[in-house]
């Protein structure tokens, strides 16, 4: 099981409490977290399951390389944080 | 009482009232970006689109004007087929995903059924009140659609949907750099009608392709269906015979601008805000005017009163201005965060506020 955590300010507008989920990949804990909560989904990934532009996935610490896929792996007892990149405009 | 939906960078904001009496009644989704909304009569619902940037874009609906709020589906693009080109004008790959929504409209063919355009430039129908909805695939895969470049913007957009009150399955849209398209069959295929408008941003030889058109906001006359106005990037365009031939016209003290609304019941009589072209993009020497002609464009008369007239930079957007059943009030917003009404077709004008935040969208609910 890998912890998830999403960014407070997702929290606004939409429903993504901290969760435990297991999967080796990104992906495989992301689509188990969707299922339980289906709003979610299209405010992490686009219709195609790719990260949105201005989102960024950690795991351990370590930013994740596969933004297309999310093929990165997922060990038993990883920490997965789902945030928002510091991105401009006003 | 008046009810005006207006869509900011920052929220939605209710006006109830007319001319001086009008007043910011309620605001929704404050902080957030509300690119478009507007009512549907048939049910009164009210749309709005939000853009979280982060987050992408989503719709929601009210059904008691906006004491409460439902998250509804967004426009999903499919997944792009194995060995499908579609690349924008800079060679990147096109994303096939909603990244804007810029028209909503309701398909008056069926109870509860909207047209949706989005960004980048996929049309969109739905059949239960954006529960769902389905591409038009008619469109999206029309040879010339992978050319439409957005202009100015990242991605190309379809701003302005047209149910022609003689037969709903017969539905005008005009795309931002990608010209003006109609089905007669709700959607099953599609034409090009560009006849007579010229595009200056491209070699000679191409400047009457339908797909290099930028059309900025595009109306059809309630009252006479055949007749159409255009504000175009090149200028004013009128349309009197249902779209075979278009004709410039020419309006002092510019024709460049973004928003036409046209009257309900005159079709010789529409409404377009003159800025100084594409390469500034601001009121001319400072001063907000709207220009009115009622003779079709043969002439147009140009109205301040109410207006600032001098070191004013205010630019209307395209979905920013906009006119009432009665024909004689009209509504517009602006870049600054200022709104004009007026109730004698623009003879006179009355600020509503002028502290908003970047106004996007004006409607009448």
């Amino acid at each position: 099981m890998a912890s998830v955590v999403f960014t407070q300010n997702l929290k606004r507008h939409v429903e993504c409490p901290d969760v435990s989920a297991p999967g080796a990949t990104v992906h495989e804990v992301l689509d188990r977290v969707f299922a339980d909560h289906p709003r979610l989904r299209g405010y992490v990934v686009d219709e195609q399951g790719v990260l949105r532009k201005h989102m960024v996935i950690f795991i351990d610490g370590r930013q994740i390389t596969d933004r297309q896929r999310l093929t990165d792996p997922v060990l038993p007892g990883s920490e997965l944080y789902v945030m928002q990149a510091l991105s401009g405009g006003a | 009482m008046s009810t005006l939906l207006v869509s900011t960078r920052k929220g939605l904001f209710v006006i109830e009232g007319e001319a001086k009496s009008a007043r910011i009644a309620s605001s929704h989704f404050v902080g957030d970006n509300v690119t478009l909304a507007r009512a549907d009569r048939r049910d009164g619902a009210w749309y709005a689109v939000l853009d979280h940037g982060h987050f992408g874009v989503k719709l929601h609906r009210s059904d008691d004007r906006g004491a409460t709020w439902t998250e509804i589906a967004t426009p999903a693009y499919p997944a792009k087929p194995e060995g499908f080109v579609d690349k924008d004008m800079w060679g990147k790959d096109r994303e096939w995903a909603t990244k804007g929504i810029w028209a909503l409209e309701p398909a008056l063919d069926a109870a509860g059924a909207l047209w949706c355009g989005t960004m980048p430039g996929g049309l969109f129908r739905s059949t239960d009140r954006g529960a769902s909805w389905q591409l038009c695939e008619a469109l999206w895969h029309h040879p010339t659609r992978v050319k439409w470049n957005g202009g100015g913007a990242d991605h190309a957009a379809i701003h302005s949907i047209c149910v022609d009150p003689r037969d709903p399955r017969s539905v005008v849209i005009a795309v931002s750099s990608g010209g003006v398209w109609r089905t007669r069959d709700a959607g099953g295929s599609w034409m090009p009608h560009t006849k007579g408008m010229v595009a200056g941003y491209v070699p000679p030889e191409q400047a009457d392709w339908p797909e290099n058109q930028d059309p900025h906001c595009v109306v059809q006359a309630p009252s006479a269906p055949h007749v159409f106005w255009c504000q175009h990037h090149m200028g004013i365009w009128r349309s009197t015979d249902d779209l075979e031939t278009w004709q410039q016209l020419h309006a002092e003290p510019s024709s460049f601008g973004f928003p036409v609304a046209v009257h309900p019941r005159e079709p010789d009589t529409a409404w377009f805000i003159p800025a100084h072209s594409d390469q500034k993009r601001t009121p001319i020497t400072g001063e907000i005017v709207v220009n009115r002609t009622r003779d079709g464009g043969k002439t147009f008369h140009t109205l301040r009163e109410g207006l600032p007239q001098q070191h004013a930079y205010d630019l209307v957007f395209r979905h920013a201005l906009a006119i009432a059943d009665d024909g004689d009030q009209l509504a517009f917003g602006s870049s600054t965060g200022n709104l004009w009404v007026t109730a004698n077709q623009g003879d006179a004008w009355h600020a509503v506020a002028h502290h908003l935040p970047p106004i996007y969208a004006v409607r009448y609910a």
